[in-house]
C-alpha cells in the first residue's frame, strides 16, 4: 500500500501525516484529525455537507484526496467558533431557527463564510446563490437565507 | 462510495506528466479539478489504476488575449474563467454559459482541460467550444497537435485525445466584429446539467444572417452543432418568424435519448424553444 506523507494547516493548527492516496480529504479530517464537524452526506459532490474552505475557496471534501491538501491551509466549520463563543453565522442559524436536524448545516456554514469574505453585504439574491449548491432535506430554505441576512445585519452592526 | 486503490503521482513539469503518459497513459487516468473523476471513482463507475494528479501545473493556469485571439490554459478553473474580463471582452459567450455551469465549489475545483477532456454529452463547454469554434491543443511527447472543437468531441465521455495526449490549451479565434450570441439552457436544477442547452453566435450583415453557428448540449451522445438549422439561417433575413423555424428545424434533425429528466420528445420541443429565444437574444446583441 502506497504511503504519502502530507504537511498542512487545518484551522491555524499544522500537521504532518502520512495517508493512502484513495483516502478521501473529508475522512481524512474526520477519521484522523477527529475534526467530525465536516459532514460526509453524498459523497459525490452533489449535497454540499463537506465543503471545507481550501485556501480561501470552498471545496467538496469529499471530491478531494487527503494527499491533495499536502502544503494547503484548510478551514472547517470547527474554524467558526465554539459553543460558548460563537461565530455571527452560527449565531444567526441558532436565532432564526436556521437549522432543524443539522446535517447540512457545516457545509452551509462554509458556503456562507466564503460568501461574506468576499462581499460584505450581500442581498437575499446573492445569499440564495451563494447557498445554491447546498441540499437542505428538513430546514426549507427560507430561514437559512434569513439567518446569513441576519447575521450581515448583526456584522455591519459590529462594524459601526 | 470510496474509492477503490490506486497509485499516485504528482506531476511537477508539464514534460514529466508527459513523460508518465507515454509510459503509462493506456491505464493512467489524469486528476485535473476531479469534479467528475472523483465522483466516478467513488461510486466504482471507473477504476482507473493510477492517477497522475496535475493540480501542480500551475503554468497552465492562465488566460491570454492576443491579437484579439483568447488562449487559456487547461488548467485554469471555472471560477477565473467565470469572472475574467478578458473572456468576458474576447469570448463573451463562453461567460453567458458560465451562469449555467455548477455551483461555486465545484466552479473553484474543475478546470477547463478537464471538463472538455471528461465529454460529457450534457455539459455546458463542449458546446461553447463548438459554437466558438474553438482550437484544443493536445500534447503529448510526440509534439504538439492542434484539434478542432468540431473534431474533438466524439461520444459520450470521449474525445479524439489519445492515451498519451493532455490537453494544455484551448485557443479562441478572435471574437468578429458586432457577432451576437447567447447560451439558455434548462435543467432539472439550477446548477445542474443540461437537460438541453443551446449555444448560438449570429453574425448580421444589412439585417441578413451572415455568420451562424448553433451548438447543443443535452442533446444526443455527445456536442453538436446542427448544420441543418444553421442552413436554414444563412443569407435570410433575420426575424422571429425565421428564428421560429431554425428552431423547428433543431428539434427534427436532433436525435436525443429518453432518461429520468426528460423524455426525448420533450428535449425536442426544448431544442425549438431554446433556439429561437437564443437566437432573438444574439439577434439583439448583434450589431
Amino acid at each position: 500500500m502506497q504511503s504519502i506523507t502530507i504537511n498542512l494547516t487545518v484551522n491555524g493548527k499544522s500537521y504532518e501525516k502520512s495517508v493512502e492516496p484513495r483516502r478521501l480529504a473529508s475522512d481524512f479530517l474526520r477519521e484522523d484529525l477527529g475534526l467530525t464537524g465536516t459532514h460526509v452526506g453524498c459523497e459525490h459532490g452533489i449535497c454540499g455537507c463537506c465543503n471545507i474552505l481550501l485556501d480561501d475557496k470552498t471545496a467538496r471534501s469529499c471530491l478531494l484526496l487527503a494527499v491533495q491538501l499536502d502544503g494547503a491551509n484548510v478551514r472547517t466549520v470547527e474554524s467558526l467558533g465554539t459553543i460558548d463563543n460563537m461565530h455571527s453565522l452560527q449565531e444567526a442559524f441558532w436565532a432564526t431557527h436556521g437549522l432543524q436536524c443539522g446535517f447540512c448545516t457545516p457545509g452551509m456554514l462554509m458556503s456562507a463564510t466564503e460568501l461574506l469574505e468576499n462581499n460584505a453585504s450581500p442581498d437575499r439574491v446573492e445569499i440564495r446563490a451563494a447557498i445554491s449548491n447546498n441540499l437542505c432535506r428538513c430546514t426549507g430554505y427560507e430561514t437559512i437565507v434569513d439567518a446569513v441576512e441576519s447575521a450581515v445585519s448583526e456584522i455591519q452592526e459590529g462594524a459601526k | 462510495m470510496k474509492p477503490p486503490p490506486f497509485s499516485y503521482t504528482q506531476a511537477k513539469s508539464v514534460e514529466d506528466a508527459l513523460a508518465a503518459l507515454a509510459v503509462e497513459g493506456d491505464d493512467c487516468k489524469i486528476l485535473a479539478g476531479g469534479q467528475s473523476l472523483i465522483p466516478m471513482m467513488n461510486l466504482r463507475l471507473t477504476y482507473p489504476t493510477r492517477l497522475l494528479d496535475i493540480n501542480g501545473l500551475t503554468m497552465l493556469d492562465y488566460i491570454q488575449g492576443e491579437n484579439g485571439e483568447l488562449r487559456i490554459g487547461g488548467l485554469s478553473r471555472h471560477s477565473t474563467l467565470k469572472g475574467s474580463a478578458l473572456v468576458a471582452r474576447h469570448f463573451p459567450l463562453m461567460t453567458s454559459a458560465y451562469d449555467y455551469v455548477a455551483h461555486k465549489p465545484v466552479r473553484n475545483r474543475g478546470t477547463i482541460g478537464g471538463n472538455l477532456s471528461h465529454a460529457d454529452p450534457s455539459s455546458e463547454m463542449p458546446s461553447v467550444m463548438l459554437a466558438g469554434d474553438a482550437v484544443m491543443v493536445a500534447s503529448s511527447e510526440r509534439g504538439e497537435r492542434q484539434i478542432k472543437a468540431a473534431n474533438f468531441f466524439l461520444g459520450i465521455l470521449e474525445t479524439a485525445l489519445e492515451p498519451d495526449e493532455l490537453l494544455v490549451e484551448i485557443r479562441l479565434p478572435a471574437w468578429p466584429e458586432g457577432q451576437g450570441w447567447s447560451f439558455l439552457e434548462v435543467s432539472p436544477r439550477k446548477g445542474d446539467f443540461a437537460m438541453v442547452g443551446v449555444a448560438a453566435c449570429l453574425g448580421l450583415k444589412d439585417g441578413v444572417c451572415e455568420t451562424v453557428r448553433l451548438a447543443y448540449c443535452g442533446v444526443g451522445d455527445r456536442a453538436q452543432r446542427v448544420a441543418e438549422a444553421e442552413q436554414a439561417l444563412l443569407g435570410e433575413k433575420a426575424d422571429e418568424a425565421l428564428f421560429q423555424k431554425a428552431g423547428e428545424i433543431a428539434g427534427r434533425t436532433i436525435d436525443p435519448q429518453s432518461n429520468f429528466h426528460a423524455d426525448a420528445e420533450y428535449r425536442r420541443d426544448l431544442a425549438t424553444t431554446l433556439t429561437r429565444r437564443a437566437l432573438i437574444e444574439a439577434h439583439g446583441r448583434a450589431a
